[in-house]
């Protein structure tokens, strides 16, 4: 105890009067980062393996480094939020996880990258095989324009040709994704006839169609109105209860309403990661201070 | 080098304007304890009367702080640095409006005593009214510097001012057990040196605050916490 | 206040002008329209769609082969152009940011500003000389020619207006590149790239001087690619150069047919790019 805290206590035994003041929650200095936070249930999350494991990951543009040697660690059926001023290099950081960053020409990336300890960034890892255990849902909601609802969902299914119930699992993940209620009357008609949140939903029950492992989410609120946005978000905490969820974000209140940990990155670089509330309320480093607090980006 | 200031400048100006008020509380309470202990020493009736009267300027400047703080709550949701700013100044409000109750206390009591013969001079008195005033100096200082050793030397020396208090209040006892015409006085007095001993408690609390404030750790009612500590 | 009559002036100055920039432009196409309509209602009737051409001084006759002759050639011209011509857009847009798809875009550039006449006779070279004969099977090679460069340009072009976000999503769902191109990307460009298809066989049907030397001209029916074939165009020219004024009118019938037959193409694909349109919507 500092010598500050001993002279508290000692003032505590002898005041007889109780301070009207409620002690506020501090962070105890307990486990390491990967500790669930108290609203989520209590689980095995910090003593089961990490769902992924990043080590030293670079990504290029060409000769351009963006991501300069990101560490982090996902445990299993949690929400990461990363966040970070325009060009800090979050979205390249998730487009790695499924390596949709390597298809741009030119672009590339390099480490280490494991999905429960097998390392995805490997030779012998086909890469569309790993895209349906790792999917993505993207910013602007992206239907297939030319097919019925049923048929978008069913889209990452049929086109990879998965002998499965199909209508079965079109049900499930509607329901999943919080949409089956208002579209099942018209499962057949166009895609394009939902709003914008719906549209969204639509996407995220189709990522949930291929049955991934981990879910990677694209800021996909940022082009959704207020209420629709707090229906995705409300999803989100649902859905980590089977997934685990990386959630690029750079809407901070966002990452602070759905997110268990929160990566800060900055220019490239991975700065700091941890719970959320610590984040927000008392992070480790400067920078992450003040980045929270609006004083740049 | 990191940015000082927000780059929504209207919200540098609001959380500027909440220190500045804050300051000038505790500004008014450091004068209003001053004026209060001068009234009871040098037996200035109407010294006390200013002191009851300034105390409403105090009470008021609690409500706009509380106001200002609901309004950065609500409109900017401050996070981190700018989120313990906020909690502390909700709480040393509470803790400075006090301490100018408690001056205005000691002036009923001046008001009191003087209303008969002096009764002897306590140097004791002075110093211990010395001592409360300059715990709460600090730790505005502490608070205006962000500066935790100062806040943590406030903390460490409420003991000297429990001793001095304690010595005062059995030499008051002593005074009143030797001649019995002087309990109405002495205990006036001695309720004087009660105020300024629980001053120096408010000021411990400012200063506890501070140290949250700058380091994001509570360091209020350790001992109340050691079990969750241990575990 | 001056300047404001000055401008209410120029606004209806231009006005005007624009007005009668339209009305002259319209005036040629409506006086064929009437030009055709009146002259060629003569003779319409169904014996007209329906039977062989009659020799000269009988009455009666019709452009029969002509119609399933211009049939035959748009067909074998489709099989020849399309496959060619809408594999060569994809190519373009899947694969053609180098210097093999800046060379092609060269070629069918270069193809697209040849004159019909010039790919007659590359035709001609290339299949009557070596078969010698004229056929069905030239005039279809011919019109072929004409087609790819248009049909090569729009897919390109349909393809690339498909969203890179559609793409995106399909590849995320672990489809392939190519399960990709071909059942996403096209897919959702095939209504484009019919349009396109339509509008080129409207102006395939159309053409005259490419199938004169190769697949000439027939007085009856055939379906064979290797024989010459009858075609609406051609028997127009024949009988609009003919000294019998039968004829004559004969080809203002043929004209109006080959007219409608053209403009129904088009009505079509502008009828199924307006459901598109109001799908997407």
């Amino acid at each position: 105890m500092t010598p500050a805290q001993e002279a508290a206590t000692r003032r505590e035994a002898e005041t007889s009067q109780a301070s009207g003041v409620p002690a506020v929650v501090a962070p105890s200095p307990g486990p390491a980062a990967g500790s669930p936070p108290p609203h989520v249930a209590p689980s095995t999350a910090d003593r089961e393996q990490p769902k992924l494991q990043i080590r030293a990951l670079r990504a290029w543009y060409g000769q351009t480094l963006a991501l300069k040697g990101v560490d982090l660690v996902v445990p299993p059926r949690s929400v990461m939020a990363a966040i970070g001023p325009s060009g800090c290099g979050k979205s390249t950081f998730l487009r790695c996880l499924n390596r949709m960053h390597e298809l741009l020409p030119g672009a590339r990336c390099d480490g280490t990258l494991l999905l429960d300890g097998e390392d995805l960034l490997g030779r012998q890892v086909d890469p569309v095989v790993l895209r349906r255990r790792v999917g993505m849902v993207f910013q602007r909601p992206n239907p297939f324009p030319t097919m019925s609802v049923r048929d978008n969902v069913a889209a990452g299914l049929k086109l990879n040709g998965i002998r499965a119930n199909h209508q079965e699992i079109v049900e499930r993940t509607l329901r999943q994704a919080a949409l089956w209620e208002e579209v099942k009357d018209r499962l057949d008609e166009s895609a394009l006839g939902l709003s914008g949140g719906q549209q969204q939903r639509l996407c995220i029950a189709r990522a949930l169609a291929v049955q991934p492992e981990v879910l990677l989410m694209d800021e996909p609120a940022s082009a959704l109105d207020p209420i629709a946005t707090a229906k995705v978000e409300d999803l989100i905490h649902e859905l980590k209860e089977h997934y685990t969820i990386v959630i690029v974000t750079h809407n901070m209140q966002q990452a602070a309403r759905v997110s268990d940990q929160t990566a800060f990155f900055y220019l490239g670089e991975l700065v700091e990661v941890g719970p959320t509330e610590k984040i927000f309320t008392n992070p480790d480093k400067p920078q992450t201070n003040d980045y929270v607090t609006g004083k740049f980006g | 080098m990191a940015p000082e200031a927000h780059t929504d400048k209207v919200f540098d100006v609001e959380l500027t304007a909440l220190r500045d008020k804050l300051l000038d509380m505790g500004g008014k309470v450091e004068a209003s304890i001053a004026a209060s202990v001068r009234s009871l020493i040098e037996r200035d009736s109407s010294l006390a009367e200013r002191v009851r009267t300034q105390d409403r300027d105090i009470n008021r400047l609690e409500v706009e702080i509380d106001d200002m703080c609901r309004r950065i709550l609500a409109l900017r949701q401050p996070a981190a640095s700018d989120l313990r700013f906020i909690t502390t100044a909700l709480k040393i409000v509470v803790d400075l409006e006090r301490m100018g109750d408690l001056s205005v206390n000691i002036a009923d009591r001046a008001l009191q005593l003087n209303q008969s013969p002096p009764v002897k001079p306590f140097h004791d008195l002075v110093t211990l009214a010395d001592l409360s005033e300059a715990q709460l100096k600090k730790a505005l200082d502490s608070f205006v510097e962000k500066d935790v050793e100062k806040a943590e030397e406030v903390i460490q020396g409420d003991d000297l001012l429990d001793a001095l208090y304690q010595k005062l209040f059995n030499e008051l006892l002593t005074y009143m057990m030797e001649d019995s015409r002087v309990i109405r006085r002495a205990t006036n007095v001695m309720f004087a040196a009660k105020q300024l001993e629980r001053f120096g408690d408010h000021a411990i609390n400012l200063a506890e605050m501070v140290v949250y404030m700058v380091r994001g750790t509570d360091v209020r009612h350790p001992h109340s916490r050691d079990i969750q500590q241990q575990g | 206040m001056k300047s404001l009559r000055w401008r209410k002036f120029v606004d209806r100055f231009w006005t005007v002008a624009s007005g009668a920039g339209v009305v002259l432009a319209l005036v040629p196409l409506l006086s064929l329209l009437w030009l055709v309509l009146s002259q060629g209602t003569a003779n319409l009737s169904l014996s007209f769609f329906t039977h062989l051409p009659a020799p000269v001084g009988e009455s009666g006759g019709g452009v029969g082969n002509g119609i399933v002759g211009t049939f035959l050639l748009v067909a074998i011209a489709s099989a020849i152009a399309l496959p060619v011509g809408i594999g060569a857009g994809v190519f373009l847009a899947e694969k053609g940011d180098g210097r093999v798809g800046d060379a092609i875009r060269f070629v069918t550039e270069v193809l697209s500003g040849v004159p019909s006449i010039v790919i007659g006779i590359v035709a001609y070279g290339l299949v009557v000389e070596r078969m010698k004969r004229f056929s069905a099977l030239a005039g279809g090679l011919a019109l072929a020619l004409l087609m790819v460069p248009t049909l090569a340009r729009s897919t390109e072009e349909f393809i690339r207006l498909v969203p890179g976000a559609l793409r995106e999503a399909s590849l995320a769902l672990g489809v392939p590149k190519w399960k990709t191109s071909l059942r996403v990307v096209l897919r959702t460009a095939a209504g484009g790239i019919v349009t396109a298809v339509l509008l080129a066989v409207a102006r395939a049907a159309g053409e005259t001087a490419p199938l004169l030397f190769t697949s000439l001209n027939n007085q009856y029916w055939n379906l064979e690619p290797d024989q010459p074939t009858a075609s609406l165009t051609v028997q127009i020219f024949n009988y609009a150069i003919s000294p019998y004024e039968d004829w004559h009118h004969k080809a203002w019938t043929a004209a109006l047919v080959l007219l409608l037959l053209v403009g129904l193409l088009n009505l079509l694909a502008r009828v199924l790019s307006r459901n598109r349109m109001e799908a997407a919507r």
